[in-house]
C-alpha cells in the first residue's frame, strides 16, 4: 500500500512502488471515472456500475446457494430457539388467556386499598376457575402465579375441585321451584338458536344411523350457539353456557343436551334474573318462556348467598387481597416478572421490590459466573502464554509433538476429564493421598480441593486451556524472530525486547484466546455441575435446573436473555478498548 | 581501501568455525579483518554460511571455536544487546505496532536518551534517508523502499560504529534496489562506519564495497576489492560466480613464468594464459576468460595463438553485441562486444578467428 501524499523515492522512474503511488494520486482525483455525477458507461451503454453489478449477480447468487443448508440450519437451530428463549422470557399469555373475565374484572381494583376485590371479581374468577378446571388448565397457571406468590399454586388446585359447588345453594332451589331445571334438555330449549338446534338434530340422526349401520361414529357435536333473544336478557347466563357447552364438547366430547349445566350456570341465571335485567325476562316470548318467568318471579325469595362467601368456603385464601394483586400485577400478556427475578426482585402487588434476604441468589450467582470465568480465563493466559510462545518457536518436530499434548484433552470425552480430576482431586483422591503420604499434611487435615471453587477454576482451566493455546499460538507463528532480534540489536535487552516488540504482537492472539476462553466458560455447565459442590456452581446450573426441575421456563429465559446480554455487552466492550480487528484466531 | 592488518583491524574473526548440528561445518575456518570505515560485503550463493558469520557477529549465533573480536575486545560470550551494532534485516523488521517515529526512538529509549535529545536524533536519521515527514506513519503505511529507508535510519539513529545488513535489497524491485544501493553506501561514507553487508547479488556486492569476501562451502574463496575480484578471480568458483566468464578445459602443456600455453581437451589446440593455480607442465586446468576480453580477427604477437570459431548466433542488446561462438567443441562461448559505428555484425554460420591478451585468460584450479 502506497499513500498519494507520498513523494515518489529519491530517483524518479518507473518503479512499481512510484507507479502504484501514481494510481493512488489517480485516484484521489476521482480519475478513471471522470468526475462524479458522470457514470462511466460499459460498451454496450449501460452504466459500469450496473454492467457490473449484474455480472457478479450470478457469483453472488451461487455463493448464497452454497451456505444455504447451513444458513438454514443455523436458523432452525441457532436462531429460533434464541429468539423463542429471548421471547420466554417476557411471555406471561397463560394469565389472560386462562383467566380472561377475572382480569378485566380486576382492571377497576386498587390493590392499594387494601381489600379483598368486590363480588364480580369473584364470580368472574368462579366462572373462570370452573372452564379451567373442566379443561384442566387450572394447575397451570396456579403453578405460573406460584412462581410469585408461594401457596397460590396449592390455592388454584382445591379451588379446581370445589369450584364445582359455587353455584350449588341456586342449583338446588331452581330445581326445587321446577324440576325442569334439571334438565339438559330444558336448557338447551332455552339457550340453543335454531340453527344450532337444526344442525344437532342433523348431528344426533347421525349418530343413530351409524349405530344402526353398527358403524364408529366420531363426529364431534357441533359447535353450540347462544339465541340472540336470550343473550339480551340473560347476558351473564349466555356466556357461562356457552362456554360450558364448548367445554364439554372439545373435552367431553358431549352434546349440552345430554349433560346437566354446571352449578355456575345456576348462579349466573340468579344473578342475571336477580339483577338490573330481571324485569326482561318478564316480555320474554321464545321457547321456555313461562319457565323463565316463573323464575324470574320467585327469584327475589330465594336463600342468598354470595360468590364470595362460597369461593372463601371453598378455600380462605380467596379473602387474601394478596392473591388478587398477584393475579392482577400479573395480567398482562407481556411481563418483566422474569427479569425482575433474575436480579434478585419480584414484582409485587405493591410495586418492584427486592426479594427477601434469605432468596437473593441470582445476583450472587451472576457475580460468581464473571468472578470465576475471569478467573479461568486469567489462568488459560497465564498457562497458556508460555506453551503457546514455545510451540511456536520449537523446531518443527518437537513443536508437533507438543501440539498433540495440547490437543490430547480435545480428544478426551470431557466428562471423562471431569471425572479424572473428582478422582485427582477429592479428600480421599490422589493429591491428597500422596500429600499426607508426603508427610506434607496430616491425615486429618486433607485438603478440600473438590465440590468448591478451587475444583471448578482447576478443572475448566484444564478443559478450556487449548481454546487459549490455538490462538495465542496461530498468532505467535506470524510474528517473524526478526522483530525479536531486530529489538536486541538496538540494544534491547530480552525482557524489554519480549515486551515491547514481542507481546504487543501478540496481543490479538490473547484477545482472541480471553474471547473464547471467557465466552465458554461464563456459559458452562456440566463441569461446575459436576466438580462445583455449592460454592463452584455457575449460573448456567440454576438455568438447568429451571430448566429441568422447577420448570419455570420464564425464568430460565430471563437468566439466559441476561447471560447472553452480559455477553455481548463484554464483547462491545472489548472491541470499543482492544478493538475487534486486533483479535486474531489464525 | 581500508587496511587489513590485524593490529588495526576493527572487526576480527579469528580461525572461527561453526557447526549447528555437530556433524557438518557450516562455516570453516573463518579468518577475517575488517578495517574501521570499511564497506566490506560478504557474497556467497545460499547455505555457503555468509549469513550465519553475519549472525555471530551479531551475537544471534554463538562461533563453535574460534574468536571474534570488535575492536581488540572478544565479544564471542556478549549478548546482542551489548555489542551496540547495529542491523538491517532484509524484511525490515520494523515494529508493525509502532509509528516511525517511535520505531527510530526505540533503540535511544533503551539507551534511557532524554525526550529533546531523542527527537533530535530521530530528526536528524530521518532526515538522513529523506524521510523526515514520515514520523508519524505505520510502517505498513510505507512502500517497500521507505520501510528500508526507516530500517536503515532505525540501525544508525544510535550511532553505533559498525552496521551489519542481511540482504537489505533482497525483497526490493530492481530500480529500488538501485537507488538504495547508492543511498546506503553514501550515508555509510558520510558517517564514516564500517558496514558488513550480506548479498547474494553480485552487482550489488561490486558496486557498493571496499572490499568482498566471496563465501563458499563454508569458506571465503576470494577476499578482494571488487575490480581484483573481477579481474584476478583466484580460483574458477569465484571466476564463474563474479560475472559472466568463459571456461575452456585444458592441460599445462607449457609453463614459464607468468605465461603458459594450455592444450584444450576437446580438440588439441593450444591457447596463451596467465598461470594462476597451476603449479607444473601436466596440470589439469580450467581457464577462465571474461567474453569483453576476446578479441575478434586478433592482431596480436608473432607468438599467440588464436582459435577458429563458428558464429553461432548474434544478439543485439542495444548497448552490447552479444556472440555466441563454437569454440574448442563447446557451444556456449560467448563475446561481448560494444555497440560501436564500426563493429562487425557477425552472421551465424560465419568462420572467424579470436584471441586474446594472455593475461586475459586465467589458468585456474580445474
Amino acid at each position: 500500500m502506497t499513500d498519494a501524499t507520498t513523494g515518489p523515492d529519491h530517483l524518479t522512474g518507473p518503479t512499481p512502488d512510484n507507479a502504484l503511488r501514481d494510481a493512488d494520486r489517480a485516484e484521489a482525483r476521482g480519475g478513471g471515472s471522470g468526475g462524479p455525477g458522470d457514470p462511466v458507461l460499459a460498451a454496450d451503454g449501460t452504466p459500469l456500475k450496473q454492467s457490473l453489478n449484474r455480472a457478479l449477480r450470478a457469483q453472488k447468487l451461487r455463493a448464497l446457494a452454497l451456505i444455504a443448508p447451513l444458513l438454514l440450519f443455523i436458523l432452525v437451530t441457532f436462531i429460533a430457539p434464541i429468539v423463542d428463549m429471548l421471547f420466554r422470557s417476557v411471555e406471561n399469555e397463560i394469565v389472560v388467556e386462562t383467566l380472561p373475565r377475572t382480569v378485566a374484572a380486576l382492571q377497576d381494583w386498587d390493590y392499594a386499598s387494601g381489600e379483598a376485590p368486590d363480588e364480580p371479581a369473584y364470580r368472574a374468577m368462579a366462572f373462570d376457575l370452573m372452564i379451567a378446571a373442566e379443561r384442566r388448565e387450572h394447575t397451570r397457571v396456579g403453578s405460573r402465579l406460584n412462581y410469585e406468590t408461594t401457596g397460590i399454586s396449592s390455592l388454584f388446585r382445591k379451588s379446581g375441585r370445589g369450584v364445582d359447588d359455587v353455584g350449588e345453594v341456586y342449583t338446588d332451589q331452581f330445581v326445587e321451584l321446577n324440576e325442569a331445571w334439571e334438565e339438559p334438555a330444558t336448557w338447551v330449549t332455552l339457550m340453543a338458536s335454531e340453527d344450532w338446534q337444526e344442525s344437532h338434530s342433523e348431528w344426533v340422526a347421525a349418530g343413530e344411523a351409524a349405530e344402526a349401520a353398527d358403524e364408529d361414529f366420531d363426529d364431534l357435536p357441533p359447535r353450540f350457539e347462544v339465541a340472540d333473544r336470550i343473550a339480551e336478557i340473560l347476558p351473564e347466563t349466555a356466556g357461562i353456557y356457552q362456554a360450558f357447552a364448548d367445554t364439554i364438547r372439545t373435552e367431553d366430547e358431549e352434546s349440552p343436551a345430554e349433560e346437566e349445566p354446571w352449578n355456575v350456570v345456576y348462579q349466573a341465571l340468579y344473578d342475571d334474573l336477580s339483577g338490573q335485567l330481571g324485569s326482561a325476562a318478564e316480555t320474554y316470548a321464545g321457547p321456555g318462556a313461562d319457565l323463565l318467568r316463573e323464575a324470574a318471579t320467585a327469584v327475589p325469595d330465594f336463600e342468598t348467598m354470595t360468590v364470595t362467601d362460597q369461593m372463601i368456603e371453598v378455600d380462605e385464601d380467596w379473602a387474601e387481597p394478596e392473591v388478587w394483586g398477584t393475579i392482577k400485577a400479573f395480567d398482562g400478556p407481556y411481563t418483566s416478572g422474569y427479569f425482575l427475578s433474575s436480579v434478585d426482585l419480584q414484582k409485587t402487588p405493591d410495586g418492584v421490590e427486592r426479594q427477601p434476604e434469605g432468596e437473593r441468589i441470582y445476583i450472587l450467582l451472576f457475580e460468581r459466573t464473571l468472578f470465576l470465568s475471569l478467573t479461568i480465563m486469567a489462568c488459560c493466559v497465564a498457562l497458556g502464554y508460555p506453551v503457546a510462545y514455545l510451540l511456536s518457536n520449537l523446531p518443527m518436530r518437537t513443536s508437533n509433538l507438543l501440539m498433540i499434548l495440547v490437543l490430547l484433552p480435545f480428544w478426551t470425552s470431557l466428562l471423562v476429564r471431569t471425572s479424572a480430576w473428582k478422582v485427582l482431586l477429592q479428600q480421599q483422591g490422589v493429591i491428597n493421598d500422596v500429600l499426607v503420604w508426603l508427610g506434607i499434611i496430616s491425615d486429618g487435615g486433607r485438603l478440600v480441593m473438590i465440590n468448591n471453587q478451587f475444583g471448578t477454576i482447576v478443572a475448566m482451566t484444564h478443559i478450556l486451556l487449548p481454546f487459549m493455546i490455538l490462538p495465542l499460538y496461530s498468532v505467535m507463528k506470524t510474528i517473524p524472530p526478526s522483530y525479536v532480534r531486530a529489538a536486541k540489536s538496538l540494544g534491547a535487552t530480552n525482557w524489554t525486547a519480549f515486551w515491547r516488540v514481542y507481546f504487543p504482537q501478540s496481543v490479538p492472539g490473547i484477545g482472541a484466546g480471553c474471547i473464547l476462553v471467557f465466552i465458554l466458560s461464563i456459559g458452562y455447565y456440566i463441569t461446575p455441575e459436576l466438580v462445583g459442590g455449592t460454592t463452584g456452581t455457575f449460573i448456567s446450573n440454576r438455568i438447568a435446573y429451571h430448566i429441568s426441575n422447577s420448570l419455570n421456563w420464564g425464568l430460565a429465559a430471563a437468566l439466559g436473555t441476561i447471560l447472553l446480554a452480559v455477553v455481548l455487552i463484554l464483547y462491545w466492550l472489548y472491541d470499543k478498548i482492544v478493538g475487534i480487528d486486533n483479535v486474531s484466531l489464525g | 581501501m581500508a587496511s587489513t592488518d590485524s593490529s588495526t583491524a576493527f572487526v576480527e574473526f579469528d580461525r572461527v568455525q561453526k557447526s549447528y548440528d555437530g556433524e557438518t561445518l557450516v562455516v570453516k575456518d573463518l579468518n577475517l579483518s575488517i578495517g574501521k570505515g570499511e564497506f566490506l560485503t560478504m557474497l556467497g550463493p545460499s547455505g555457503s554460511g555468509k549469513t550465519t558469520c553475519l549472525m555471530m557477529l551479531a551475537g544471534f549465533e554463538t562461533a563453535t571455536h574460534g574468536e571474534i573480536r570488535l575492536d581488540g575486545k572478544e565479544i564471542n560470550n556478549i549478548p546482542p544487546h551489548k555489542r551496540g551494532i547495529g542491523m538491517v534485516f532484509q524484511n525490515y523488521a520494523l515494529f508493525p505496532h509502532m509509528t516511525v517515529a517511535e520505531n527510530l526512538s526505540f533503540p535511544l529509549e533503551v539507551r534511557k536518551l532524554g525526550k529533546s535529545e531523542r527527537e533530535q536524533k530521530i530528526k536528524r536519521a530521518l532526515d538522513m534517508v529523506q524521510m523526515g515527514s514520515f514520523g508519524g506513519r505505520r510502517p505498513t503505511q510505507l512502500s517497500g523502499g521507505q520501510q528500508q529507508r526507516i530500517a536503515l535510519a532505525r540501525a544508525l539513529v544510535f550511532e553505533p560504529e559498525l552496521v551489519l545488513m542481511d540482504e537489505p535489497l533482497g525483497a526490493l524491485d530492481k530500480q529500488l534496489r538501485e537507488t538504495l544501493q547508492f543511498e546506503i553506501t553514501r550515508v555509510a561514507h558520510d558517517l564514516g562506519i564500517t558496514v558488513v553487508y550480506v548479498t547474494h547479488d553480485q552487482t550489488e556486492a561490486l558496486t557498493m564495497s571496499d572490499r568482498v569476501a566471496v563465501f563458499d562451502d563454508g569458506r571465503i574463496q576470494q577476499l578482494a576489492a571488487p575490480d581484483t575480484l573481477y579481474e584476478q578471480p583466484q580460483n574458477s568458483f569465484v571466476a564463474q560466480f563474479i560475472g559472466e566468464n568463459n571456461t575452456l578445459r585444458g592441460k599445462v602443456a607449457k609453463l614459464s613464468g607468468d605465461h603458459c600455453v594450455v592444450r584444450l581437451d576437446e580438440t588439441g589446440e593450444e591457447i596463451d594464459a596467465l598461470p594462476v593455480n597451476v603449479t607444473r607442465e601436466g596440470d589439469e586446468t580450467l581457464v577462465s576468460i571474461r567474453p569483453e576480453r576476446v578479441e575478434f580477427n586478433p592482431e596480436l604477437g608473432p607468438d599467440a595463438h588464436t582459435l577458429t570459431a563458428e558464429v553461432l548466433e548474434f544478439i543485439y542488446m542495444g548497448d552490447v553485441f552479444r556472440t555466441r561462438l563454437k569454440v574448442a567443441g563447446r557451444d556456449d562461448f560467448i563475446v561481448k562486444t560494444r555497440n560501436r559505428a564500426d563493429q562487425t555484425r557477425f552472421a551465424p554460420g560465419q568462420k572467424i578467428q579470436i584471441g586474446w591478451l594472455p593475461q586475459d585468460c586465467r589458468a585456474l584450479d580445474p
